[in-house]
C-alpha cells in the first residue's frame, strides 16, 4: 500500500515537472504563432526593400533593417577585438591572482548591468563627453560595451577548447608565447569565438533601451551617410509602431511584420552561429 | 626592438585589455555618480529616499521621491519570480532528471530560443496579446498593469533560471543519487529530497540572476505596465518602474538640470541593486562550487 | 589574423565615412503631437528635393527643446511655448530659440463611444483630471468610476492641458501613456475612460466620441472637429503648434520651414487632421525670419 502511494506520488510529481516544461514550450509556441500568423501576411519583397511612406502607414522597413545592420557592425568592430583581447589575456597570460579574480568578477557584474544603465552611460560618455552626438557611432559603441561580457566569455570558452599540447608544441620549437598563440591557438579558436560573438551580436541587434537616447530616429528614410548620422532601427521601429504612431491600430500589421523580421534576423544570426559550431564539432571529431 | 621586449609589450597590451573591463565597470559607476551627485545640491538625500511621490514636473513644487518607482520595480520583480521560480526549477528538474536524452536535445535549444527573443518583442506582445487577455479575465478595462509586466518579466527571466538551475542539478555528484536510490527511495524522492537540496545554492544563485535580469529589464515594463505615477496599490493597477522612468524621462529633460541629475541618481540606485544582487549570486554560486569540489 | 585586418579596414572605412558627414541633414526632434505631421511633411519635401535629408525623432516637446539647447537638432517640435527655465538654459549656451507656428490644434477630450456624456465644461474637465470628480454620474453620465488617461510629463500636451484646463496637479491615478495614439486605443477599450489628444488623432478614429467643450457653465459647447470654432478661438482648448530653430532660420532649414507654412504644406497639415495657420501667425512667422 505504502509503495503504491509512493508510486502515485512519483508519477504525479514527474507529471508536474513535465507540465512545467510544457508551459514553457507553450509560451514559446504562443509567441511564435502569434507573430508568424499575424506578421507573415505583410512580408513581401517591397516590405523588406522600401522605406515607409504615407505617414508610415504603408511601404516597408528597409531603413530600419539597414540601421540595425550598421549599428550591429559598429558593435562588432568594438566588441570583437576587445572581447578577444581580454579573453586572450585571461586564458593565456593571466595568473591566478587577485587582479585576475577581480577582472572575472567585473565581467560577471557587467553582464548583469541593466541595459538602460548602459544607455545612461552611453549618453554621458559617447553622446556628450566624446561629442559623437546621437548617432550610429554612439549607439553602436554603447551596445558594444554591453555585448563585451558575452564576447569575452565566448572567446575564452573557445580558447579553452584548444588543447595545451598545441601551445607546448610551438613553444618547444622555439616560438615565443605570442607566436604560439597566433599560429597554434587562435586559428583553432576562431570558429568558436565567432559562434559566441554572433550570439552576442544577435542580442545587441534586438536591444532597444540602450539606443533610445543614443541615436535611434522615428523617421529617416534615407540610407545613413555617415556614422555620425541618426538611424532607424528594427527594435525601435517596433516600439514606436506599437506606442507612438498616430494610428497604432492601423499600422498594427506593420508592427507585426517588423516584429517578425526582427525575430527572423535574430534567429538567422543564431542559426549561422549554430552552423559554425556544428562544422567545428565535425572538424573536431575528424581531428580526434 | 628585441624579441623579449616585443613579447613584454604584447603581454602588456593584453593585460591592458583585461584591465579595461574593470575600467568600464568602475567608469559606469563613476559617471553615474558624477551625474547623480549635483542633484543633491538642491534636493536632500532624505527627500529622495523617503518622499512617496515622484513628480519632477509638478505644477508648484517638484518632488523627487524614489519610493513609488522602487516599490513598482520590486512589485513586478517579485511578481515575475512567483511565476518564474517554480516554473523554471520545475522545467530544470524535468530536463535534468525526467526527460529522455532525445527530448532534452530538442527542449534545450527551445529554452535558448526563448532567451533570444528581444525584449521589445515581448513588450509588444504584452500590449497586443496579454493585455487584452488580462483585461477580459480580470474585468479591468486596460490590461496594461503590474500583472502584465510580471508575467512578461517571468518570460524574460525563465531562460536564465532554467539553464543555470539545470547546470546546478547536473553538477550534483552521481554518488548522492545512487546512495539515495540504494536506500530505497524512488526517483521522485531522490530528485526532491536529495538532488534539489544538494543543488539549492546553485538554484538560489540562478534565481537571483533571474531576479537581476527582471529588475533591470526596461522595454517590456515600459510598454506593458501603464506607467502611472501614483504609488502602486495592486497588481491590477498601473505601475511605473525605475527603468521605465529613466526611459521615459531622460529624453525630456534639459541637460544638467536637477531633474536630469535625479534620473542618474535613479540609474545609480538601479546599478547598485543589480550589482548587489549579482554579487550575492556570485558568492552563493562559488560557495556552492567549492562545496561540490 | 584575417579577422583583425578586416576589422581594421572596416574601422578605417568608418572613419572615412565620418569625415564625409553631410551638412545637408536637417534633424527634427520633439513633440509626439507633431511627430506624425512632421514625418509626413518631411516625407513629401524629400520626395520633391532628393538631395535633402531630414530625420524626424519623437520623445516629447521637452526632448526637442532640450536637443535644440544642446545643439543636437536643427528644428525642435513643440506643442507648447518654450518656458522660462528652458529659455535661461538656452541663453546660457548661446542659443536663441526662434518660434515658427506650423499648425493649429484643437486639443480634443475623448470618451468611449458607449458613454452618454457628450459635453463638458472646461472646469468640469479640470476637476475630473485633478481627481476631484471621480464618477461619471457627477457630470450627467452613468454610475461608473472615471478612468483617466493622459500623457507623460515630457509631452507638451501634458503641460498645455495642465496650464489651460487643470490649473493644478494631475491626479496621481492617471494612466500615463507613451503616445497619444495609445490614449485613443485605451479609451476605445475602456467604457469609463477619458483622454485628451491632439485633434489629428481623433478625426478618423472609431469607437470614441469627441466631447464638445465650453469655457464655462454659460458658454457655448463647441467641438474641436469644427474648423471654424477652432480658428476663431471659440473652442476653448485650441493651441498653436510650434517649431523652434536656433537663431534666424537659414539654408535648407529655412527652405523646409517655408515649405511647411506654404499653402502646399498647409494642405498636408489639414490632411493630417490639424488646422491651417491663421494670418496673424503667418505675419509672426515672417517677422521671425521666414
Amino acid at each position: 500500500m505504502r509503495l503504491k502511494i509512493k508510486r502515485i506520488k512519483e508519477v504525479m510529481g514527474f507529471n508536474t515537472l513535465r507540465l512545467c516544461m510544457l508551459v514553457v514550450v507553450m509560451i514559446l509556441a504562443v509567441i511564435f504563432y502569434d507573430i508568424f500568423s499575424k506578421g507573415a501576411g505583410i512580408i513581401s519583397w517591397e516590405f523588406l526593400t522600401k522605406p515607409p511612406v504615407d505617414g508610415m502607414t504603408k511601404g516597408g522597413i528597409f531603413p530600419a533593417i539597414l540601421g540595425t545592420f550598421f549599428v550591429t557592425a559598429i558593435t562588432a568592430i568594438l566588441a570583437v577585438p576587445l572581447g578577444m583581447g581580454c579573453a586572450i589575456y585571461l586564458n593565456e597570460y593571466a595568473r591566478d591572482n587577485g587582479l585576475t579574480r577581480f577582472i572575472r568578477l567585473s565581467i560577471r557584474n557587467l553582464s548583469g548591468v541593466p541595459s538602460i544603465v548602459y544607455g545612461l552611460f552611453g549618453v554621458t560618455l559617447f553622446v556628450d563627453m566624446c561629442h559623437f552626438g546621437t548617432s550610429i557611432l554612439s549607439a553602436g559603441a554603447t551596445l558594444g560595451l554591453m555585448t563585451l561580457p558575452l564576447t569575452i566569455t565566448a572567446s575564452e570558452e573557445a580558447l579553452k577548447t584548444v588543447p595545451r599540447s598545441y601551445r607546448e608544441g610551438a613553444l618547444a620549437l622555439g616560438a615565443t608565447k605570442w607566436q604560439s598563440i597566433r599560429t597554434n591557438v587562435l586559428p583553432f579558436a576562431i570558429p568558436g569565438i565567432l559562434t559566441g560573438t554572433i550570439l552576442g551580436l544577435s542580442r545587441a541587434a534586438g536591444e532597444t533601451a540602450p539606443i533610445l537616447f543614443t541615436g535611434a530616429a522615428f523617421f529617416l528614410p534615407d540610407i545613413p551617410n555617415s556614422i555620425f548620422s541618426q538611424f532607424m532601427a528594427l527594435p525601435y521601429h517596433l516600439y514606436i509602431m506599437s506606442t507612438q504612431h498616430h494610428n497604432i491600430s492601423l499600422v498594427r500589421p506593420i508592427a507585426y511584420g517588423t516584429a517578425l523580421v526582427l525575430i527572423a534576423l535574430v534567429f538567422l544570426m543564431n542559426l549561422v552561429a549554430v552552423i559554425i559550431r556544428y562544422r567545428l564539432r565535425k572538424r573536431g571529431m575528424a581531428h580526434g | 626592438m628585441n624579441r623579449k621586449n616585443k613579447e613584454k609589450l604584447i603581454e602588456m597590451f593584453f593585460l591592458f585589455n583585461g584591465i579595461l573591463v574593470i575600467l568600464i565597470l568602475v567608469g559606469i559607476f563613476l559617471l553615474l555618480l558624477k551625474n547623480a551627485l549635483p542633484a543633491f545640491k538642491e534636493v536632500s538625500l532624505q527627500h529622495f529616499l523617503t518622499k512617496p511621490i515622484w513628480n519632477p514636473d509638478a505644477y508648484e513644487q517638484p518632488t523627487y521621491g524614489l519610493l513609488p518607482m522602487l516599490v513598482s520595480s520590486l512589485m513586478v520583480t517579485v511578481g515575475s519570480l512567483v511565476v518564474a521560480v517554480p516554473l523554471g526549477i520545475g522545467t530544470a528538474a524535468y530536463l535534468s532528471d525526467v526527460a529522455s536524452p532525445r527530448v532534452r536535445e530538442i527542449a534545450k535549444p527551445l529554452v535558448e530560443i526563448l532567451a533570444g527573443i528581444p525584449s521589445v518583442v515581448v513588450g509588444f506582445l504584452g500590449i497586443v496579446l496579454l493585455g487584452p487577455v488580462i483585461s477580459r479575465l480580470t474585468g479591468t478595462y486596460n490590461g496594461l498593469n503590474a500583472l502584465n509586466g510580471s508575467i512578461l518579466l517571468a518570460v524574460m527571466a525563465l531562460p536564465t533560471i532554467i539553464s543555470l538551475s539545470e547546470d546546478a542539478l547536473g553538477s550534483v555528484p552521481r554518488a548522492y543519487e545512487e546512495a539515495s536510490l540504494a536506500l530505497g527511495a524512488n526517483k521522485w524522492e531522490t530528485v526532491i529530497k536529495v538532488k534539489v537540496p544538494a543543488a539549492a545554492s546553485g538554484i538560489l544563485a540562478a534565481c537571483m540572476l533571474g531576479m537581476g535580469r527582471a529588475i533591470g529589464e526596461t522595454m517590456t515594463v515600459l510598454m506593458a505596465t501603464g506607467n502611472a505615477a501614483e504609488f502602486p496599490r495592486s497588481f491590477l493597477g498601473p505601475v511605473k518602474t525605475m527603468t521605465s522612468t529613466i526611459a521615459i524621462e531622460l529624453g525630456e529633460v534639459a541637460y544638467y538640470t536637477t531633474h536630469f541629475h535625479m534620473l542618474f541618481a535613479v540609474g545609480l540606485i538601479l546599478f547598485l541593486i543589480t550589482f548587489v544582487v549579482n554579487l550575492c549570486a556570485d558568492i552563493i554560486f562559488h560557495k556552492h562550487t567549492r562545496v561540490q569540489a | 589574423m584575417k579577422i583583425v585586418k578586416v576589422l581594421g579596414v572596416a574601422m578605417a572605412g568608418a572613419a572615412l565615412m565620418a569625415t564625409a558627414a553631410s551638412a545637408e541633414m536637417i534633424q527634427i526632434k520633439g513633440s509626439d503631437t507633431i511627430i506624425n505631421l512632421s514625418q509626413k511633411l518631411a516625407e513629401i519635401y524629400m520626395q520633391q528635393n532628393p538631395g535633402v535629408k531630414i530625420s524626424v525623432t519623437g520623445g516629447g516637446s521637452g526632448t526637442g527643446i532640450a536637443a535644440l539647447i544642446n545643439k543636437k537638432c536643427n528644428i525642435a517640435n513643440s506643442s507648447r511655448a518654450i518656458n522660462a527655465k528652458e529659455m535661461e538654459s538656452a541663453t546660457a549656451v548661446g542659443v536663441a530659440p526662434t518660434r515658427i507656428v506650423i499648425a493649429i490644434d484643437g486639443l480634443s477630450v475623448v470618451v468611449n463611444k458607449g458613454n452618454p456624456v457628450t459635453q463638458l465644461t472646461s472646469d468640469q474637465i479640470g476637476k475630473i483630471y485633478r481627481g476631484e470628480i471621480g464618477n461619471w454620474s457627477e457630470v450627467g453620465g452613468s454610475d461608473m468610476p472615471i478612468n483617466l488617461y493622459g500623457r507623460q510629463s515630457n509631452s507638451g500636451t501634458y503641460g498645455f492641458f495642465r496650464e489651460l484646463v487643470l490649473k493644478g496637479e494631475y491626479s496621481s491615478k492617471m494612466n500615463s501613456m507613451n503616445g497619444s495614439s495609445q490614449i485613443v486605443e485605451a479609451v476605445k477599450a475602456d467604457p469609463s475612460g477619458i483622454g485628451y489628444v491632439g485633434v489629428g488623432y481623433v478625426k478618423n478614429a472609431e469607437g470614441i466620441s469627441v466631447l464638445e467643450v465650453a469655457s464655462g457653465p454659460n458658454g457655448i459647447y463647441k467641438s474641436p472637429l469644427d474648423k471654424a470654432s477652432v480658428e476663431d478661438g471659440s473652442y476653448p482648448i485650441a493651441r498653436p503648434l510650434y517649431q523652434y530653430v536656433s537663431g534666424t532660420p537659414s539654408g535648407e532649414t529655412k527652405k523646409f520651414l517655408q515649405f511647411e507654412v506654404s499653402s502646399e504644406g498647409q494642405v498636408i497639415v489639414e490632411e493630417e487632421g490639424f488646422y491651417a495657420i491663421a494670418e496673424e501667425y503667418k505675419a509672426q512667422n515672417i517677422k521671425n525670419g521666414l
